[in-house]
């Protein structure tokens, strides 16, 4: 008997997931041949989506990636009825999973999402019948503070710590809310895991409302995740009728309900108290603090708010012990931490290594090395609040403080590779756009002060920068990470201060040389025509407004440097990409 | 507000009263009812607003407050096809903006706009979170991925092309 597993995270998806199990479909017939056909998660191989994984009862498993809707005929004809795996297709998982650890996506890629039974299999809801019937609130409390799991959303406060403070509060309604409002531009873990493992998320959440005296939980999800919705719903709707979610779990008197509050895309909404007043059907606007929501926090009810990665440890860490837990990582940081590996990196994907893990070792060992084979030039952490780490602090290990120390933050894992083609006051640019955008408007400085950086950042990529705007950049920098109310502000200039402390003559050379040195702020580059790929069909010539591309028909075209505008048309019309930049 | 041309046109449409009637008075409705709303009409129009406000009695301008501190709603009815310009961080350091540009070029139209014609409206996004395949845009359900700006212009005349042809 042979099982089918197509991978159909959002990646998987939109790689063109669905038309490779419609093919399976097609070709396997009615009832699908007697094979069982069956949907999975992200296992976090991105780079070779589609996969298409066939296990065979007692036989072992095989991992196709790349998969298309022409290559599952060969699949069905030469592996399923032919009994003969296609060998150059296959995916060495051990080779390209080497070096990870994984607890957070333990089941990810290796259980059907909507399948409660396969979740339980693996030793789900194991935890949470263990702590509710033989553990009192204050040990399930204790062990998870004495995990040393810390917050994975990024400021990484103990999550131990955070139960006692709700624990502590005096109330008779509590609430535990997981933060699924992931936002940062380019980390998609905490997506992956809900869309691939939801259950262990809500078993989570189960213990955290036990462990604290909760009786409610609602997951606040980004809208733009329809897929990690639907699969939540069906995973919450799947818990309630084995019993594992509603009253009197496991005849213990703990009753525990969880739902789902859709977010409405607004970046600032991760904020805890920002968070609240989303779900009050507020402006999500942050508060300040105190009162924390451990004391006060929806409809003043006291909340313990974690992260969906936080989540997906705890029911692994009651289950294996703290001092598994504790055995993996640095001394302060322990465990392990997903990335969402991306940029110009030949294998990109979701990766979950043990803290302490250098960036080296995650970007040429896990990571393949970069799309060039050449070095990489820096990696970014942290998204918008983070910052560039450059390749020379490459033996930097993966841990809360050192990564802090490095201007940096740990964020919420989103890790994009960098190399000589990216220019880093654009990267700069980008990020303080994003928050720029999201700033929320409470606080002067990050509403006004952002909006100053980033008119700055604009004017240098520009190639009008002058000579005190680096000075100027620092400055307003600092203001803004000192007179801000919520992380968003306080961190918004990290992108922009990391990049002139490590990248300084990136902005000179912009500034003063009026040049881009990566060939990206398309106002300090020269335009030309490779004579050799030029085939002369005059595309560019129509299509620059300003007149300054001649040349006859057939013929190599040229561009005149005194006239062009430097607007990149001709570099977006050109079918022979003989358009290059100098 | 809605003017009486506009409230002739707009039928309340049945999700959206349900839930205006079931739970318009609770606490905490108010984005619940806004995201309804947007799924009904494809927009959330005057009409709607004031319905909102009657039944939760927050008052209009705070609920315009709210639509428009959220990126979710639209307050203008979209194009026949939504393209979304993933804007995430590989898909930057990949080319986006060089992909943003060419739709500009190609539609005449920018990020939060529709096209005259009715048939496109551009949106930017934060992250699909397809980064392996960046530069990424998505258009209607479809996702394309490694983008150039020729591969992108082939892609927009095939959509046309086939709108053209009733598909």
């Amino acid at each position: 008997m042979h099982t089918v597993m197509v991978g159909l995270g959002s990646c998987g998806i939109a790689t063109g997931g669905l038309a490779v199990q419609r093919r399976f479909q097609e070709l396997l017939g009615p009832e699908n041949g007697g094979v069982r056909l069956k949907e999975t998660g992200c296992i976090g191989l991105c780079h070779r989506e589609v996969l298409v994984e066939i296990v065979e009862d007692g036989r072992g498993r095989t991992l196709y990636g790349e998969v298309t809707p022409d290559r599952v005929d060969r699949i069905v004809a030469d592996h399923l009825r032919g009994g003969r795996a296609v060998e150059e297709w296959i995916v060495d998982r051990e080779e390209l999973l080497a070096g990870q650890k994984r607890i957070v996506l333990r089941n990810c890629g290796e259980i059907d999402p909507s399948c409660i039974e396969e979740y339980r299999a693996r030793g789900g809801y194991l935890a949470l019948s263990r702590a509710v019937t033989g553990m009192s609130p204050g040990e399930v409390i204790e062990t998870v503070a004495d995990s040393g799991l810390r917050g994975r959303g990024g400021a990484g406060f103990p999550t131990g710590t955070k139960w006692r403070l709700a624990r502590a509060a005096q109330a008779e309604r509590k609430v535990v809310i997981c933060n699924a409002d992931e936002g940062d531009p380019g980390a998609f873990m905490d997506r992956s895991v809900l869309e691939g493992d939801p259950h262990s998320v809500l078993e989570g959440m189960a213990i955290a409302g036990y462990a604290i005296g909760a009786g409610e939980g609602i997951v606040y999800i980004r809208a733009e995740y329809p897929l990690a919705i639907r699969r939540l719903r069906e995973a919450i709707a799947g818990a309630r009728e084995s019993g594992l979610l509603g009253p009197n779990l496991f005849d213990s008197g703990f009753s525990f309900s969880i739902r789902l509050k859709e977010g409405a895309g607004a970046f600032v909404c991760g904020e805890e108290t920002a968070l609240i007043a989303s779900i009050e059907g507020k402006r999500g606007m942050p508060r300040v603090r105190p009162p924390f929501p451990t004391e006060a926090g929806l409809w003043g009810l006291p909340t313990c708010i974690n992260n969906v990665e936080t989540l997906a440890n705890v029911p692994w860490i009651l289950s294996h012990g703290a001092r598994a837990f504790r055995s993996c990582g640095t001394a302060n940081s322990r465990g392990t931490k997903v990335f969402a590996l991306a940029g110009k990196i030949r294998r990109g994907g979701l990766v979950e290594v043990p803290m302490g893990t250098t960036i080296d070792e995650i970007v040429y060992g896990i990571g393949g090395g970069t799309v060039s084979g050449g070095p990489f030039k820096a990696v970014q952490i942290g998204g918008p609040s983070g910052g560039c780490i450059p390749a020379s602090l490459g033996g930097t290990p993966i841990d809360y403080e050192q990564i802090t120390a490095t201007g940096a933050i740990m964020g919420s894992g989103g890790m994009v590779v960098m190399d000589d083609s990216t220019c880093m006051v654009d990267v700069a640019r980008y990020f303080l756009h994003f928050t720029q955008n999201e700033s929320c408007g409470k606080c002067t400085f990050c509403r006004i002060g952002t909006k100053r950086m980033l008119e700055i950042l604009e004017r240098i990529c520009a190639g009008r920068g002058i000579p005190e705007d680096v000075h100027t950049l620092a400055e307003l920098g600092e203001q803004i990470r000192m007179s801000s109310l919520c992380g968003l502000g306080q961190t918004a200039p990290n992108p922009v201060l990391t990049t002139l402390r490590y990248f300084h003559e990136e902005y000179e050379a912009h500034i003063r040389g009026g040049k881009c040195p990566a060939r990206v702020c398309l106002a300090l580059v020269e335009f030309g025509i490779d004579p050799d790929r030029c085939t002369g069909c005059g595309l560019c010539v129509q299509a620059c407004d300003a007149g300054a591309i001649s040349g006859r028909s057939k013929e190599v075209h040229r561009i005149d440097g005194s006239r062009c505008v430097r607007c990149g048309k001709c570099l977006t019309v050109c079918r022979s990409d003989a358009v290059r930049k100098g | 507000m809605a003017t009486d041309e506009e409230r002739a046109k707009v039928v309340v449409m049945p999700a959206f009263g349900r839930m205006l009637w079931r739970h318009g008075g609770e606490p905490g409705m108010l984005i619940p009812l806004l995201q309804a709303a947007q799924d009904s009409y494809g927009y959330i129009p005057p009409l709607a607003i004031e319905q909102i406000a009657m039944a939760t009695g927050i008052p209009a301008s705070e609920v315009y407050g709210v639509i428009t501190f959220y990126r979710q709603f639209r307050l203008q009815p979209l194009g026949r096809h939504v393209i979304r310009v993933c804007k995430g961080t590989a898909c930057h350091v990949q080319g986006a903006e060089m992909i943003s540009r060419t739709l500009e070029e190609e539609l005449g139209i920018r990020q939060g706009e529709t096209s005259e014609d009715g048939l496109f409206t551009c949106l930017e996004v934060a992250c699909l979170g397809c980064c392996s395949l960046a530069p990424v845009v998505m258009i209607g359900e479809r996702a394309y991925g490694r983008l150039t700006p020729q591969r992108l212009r082939s892609v927009l005349r095939t959509v046309r092309r086939k709108t053209g042809r009733g598909a």
